[in-house]
């Protein structure tokens, strides 16, 4: 799988792009199965690093999603409330949520595509 | 006195297990089984997919680690009304049914289907969790009776082909008429070239389909498996695992050891009466739920729909409209062919009847969900031309 550069990874398997614009990563999609329920902060949401904002629901499993950095949320996907799938079909364009970042510099502590690539394989090998 | 059995190791494999992980299936640890839970997107699987094909067509299962316990001799038949609720005398050579084996708190051991295989001979099909358990029980509550008590548990590789689409597929393989065979009925004969084999029209997903009993070695089982899965090519066969056995056991509403049924629910509770053949003289359990009948359940379950957004799972709380704790979901999910969130849950019988509403706690919320009519699915009855 090919990790597009132009964003920013969490080893809980969300990305991030610098506009603020967050989704979860093809391989969270690909571990979690059909996705049928995602569950959503509403805009205005403050959201915080490291924390639950919130679910990913496979047929299996009920998955957080945690913030890969802090910040309020200006937009939501809503189309995913209707067409969770998409998410399994598109992981990396199928957004969730959009936030106005409280401080842009929390994406340095994040991982690149190529390290977390990397990260995702050793995790396969245990 | 009851002996120990010793503690199984770690985490045992199937003879399939090299053929799930070659088809690239995801694996998980289920009662200490090394079990596929799905099969790539990539091979057209998946949950919903493999869940979809069994409805539609038909889906094969590694089932294997399903133990059997075997009862031979003058008094198996006694052997087993003694040790299981259901009337095993009603049995003819070669049928099945639905059974229970209980406590003497009319609790369950674990729930069964008993074969009868000859003239006095059962075989008994058990849960994978319970393998251990339930010999030590039935050989140590058989001890009485002349009948002699196998655990032959690792003596088969056992497919489950299931789906309307199922009879056709196996029968491509198999020399028996396989239309003479009706539901929970058995038959044996050649499969792939091996001689003698046992077919049951039995299963676990509220479908019609079989139940193979092939040689376990890995070789036999790899070569069943792959014939089976191009025999079903034109049917569009899928291989399935954990997941959608759960899914479509659960829109069935076909219990689950550990779930609906454990060591403290009883037979009333559960709902499982039918099964239950109290006009047998003695079964062990039979005078505990004499008494529970006369005092009545506390409890009973109930299949549920989520009424509002979000999906019931196993543990949940039920909450009256007040949002005082009054269940608990046994087994929740969504249910891929009815396109609903279904769940089954214990509530007390005032709340039971269908039409009810509750609240399931949902991460803090209280999600709307209405008693339903169960099962939740029963599948359509065969057209007369097609048998």
């Amino acid at each position: 799988m090919h990790y597009p550069t132009d964003r920013k990874y969490t080893r809980e398997h969300e990305w991030i792009i610098a506009d603020g614009t967050i989704g979860i990563t093809h391989h969270a999609q690909d571990s979690l199965g059909d996705i049928v329920f995602v569950e959503l902060p509403k805009v205005g949401t403050v959201i915080t690093v490291g924390k639950p904002f919130g679910t990913v629901e496979s047929v299996k499993a009920v998955s957080d999603l945690f913030a890969p950095a802090s910040g309020t949320v200006t937009a939501v996907n809503e189309e995913l409330a209707t067409a969770p799938e998409k998410v399994n079909k598109d992981a990396h364009g199928a957004w969730m949520v959009k936030i106005q970042m409280k401080d842009p510099a929390e994406m340095n502590a994040l991982l690149s595509a190529p390290d977390y690539e990397k990260f995702v394989s050793e995790e396969a090998g245990h | 006195m009851s002996v120990v059995e010793a503690t199984p190791p770690v985490v045992r494999k199937t003879a399939l297990n090299a053929v799930h992980r070659q088809m690239g299936a995801k694996m998980v640890e289920f009662n200490g089984w090394d079990m596929p839970v799905e099969y790539p997107a990539s091979i057209g699987c998946g949950i919903i997919a493999e869940h979809m094909a069994v409805r539609t067509g038909v889906g094969i299962f590694d089932v294997s680690h399903m133990g059997d316990i075997r009862l031979a001799g003058r008094e198996a038949l006694a052997a087993v009304q003694h040790i299981s609720m259901n009337d095993a005398s009603r049995l003819a050579i070669g049928q099945a049914q639905y059974s229970a084996l209980l406590y003497p708190q009319g609790t369950f051991v674990d729930d069964v289907i008993v074969h009868r295989l000859g003239e006095d001979e059962y075989l008994l099909v058990i849960n994978a969790g319970t393998r251990e358990k339930d010999f030590s029980w039935v050989r140590d509550n058989t001890r009485q009776f002349d009948c002699k008590v196998e655990h032959l548990s690792d003596d088969f590789t056992q497919i489950a082909i299931q789906g309307p689409k199922g009879v056709d597929v196996l029968q491509k393989l198999t020399d028996a008429d396989l239309s003479a065979v009706k539901f929970y009925w058995l038959t044996r004969g050649t499969v792939c070239g091996l001689k003698n084999i046992l077919m049951g029209r039995t299963g676990y997903t509220a479908e019609d389909g079989f139940e193979i009993y092939i040689p376990p070695d890995e070789a036999t089982s790899a070569r069943v498996w792959y014939a089976i899965l191009e025999a079903g090519k034109e049917f569009g066969v899928v291989p399935c695992g954990l997941g959608a056995r759960n899914t479509l056991r659960l829109e069935g509403k076909l219990p689950l050891y550990g779930h609906e049924i454990t060591d403290t629910i009883n037979v009333w509770e559960a709902g499982l009466d039918r099964f239950c053949k109290m006009e047998k003289p003695e079964f062990i359990g039979r005078e505990a739920l004499e008494k529970a009948k006369a005092e009545g359940v506390k409890k009973t379950l109930v299949g549920l729909e989520t009424v509002d957004r979000g999906i019931a799972r196993d543990g949940y709380k039920i909450l009256d409209e007040s949002g005082r704790e009054i269940g608990y979901v046994t087994s929740g999910s969504p249910a891929p062919f009815l396109k609903k969130n279904i769940a089954l849950a214990y509530v007390p019988p005032a709340q039971a009847a269908v039409g009810t509403t509750v609240k399931v706690e949902i991460r803090g919320q209280g999600v709307t969900a209405k008693v339903v009519p169960t099962p939740f699915y029963k599948r359509p009855k065969k057209a007369a031309k097609s048998e």
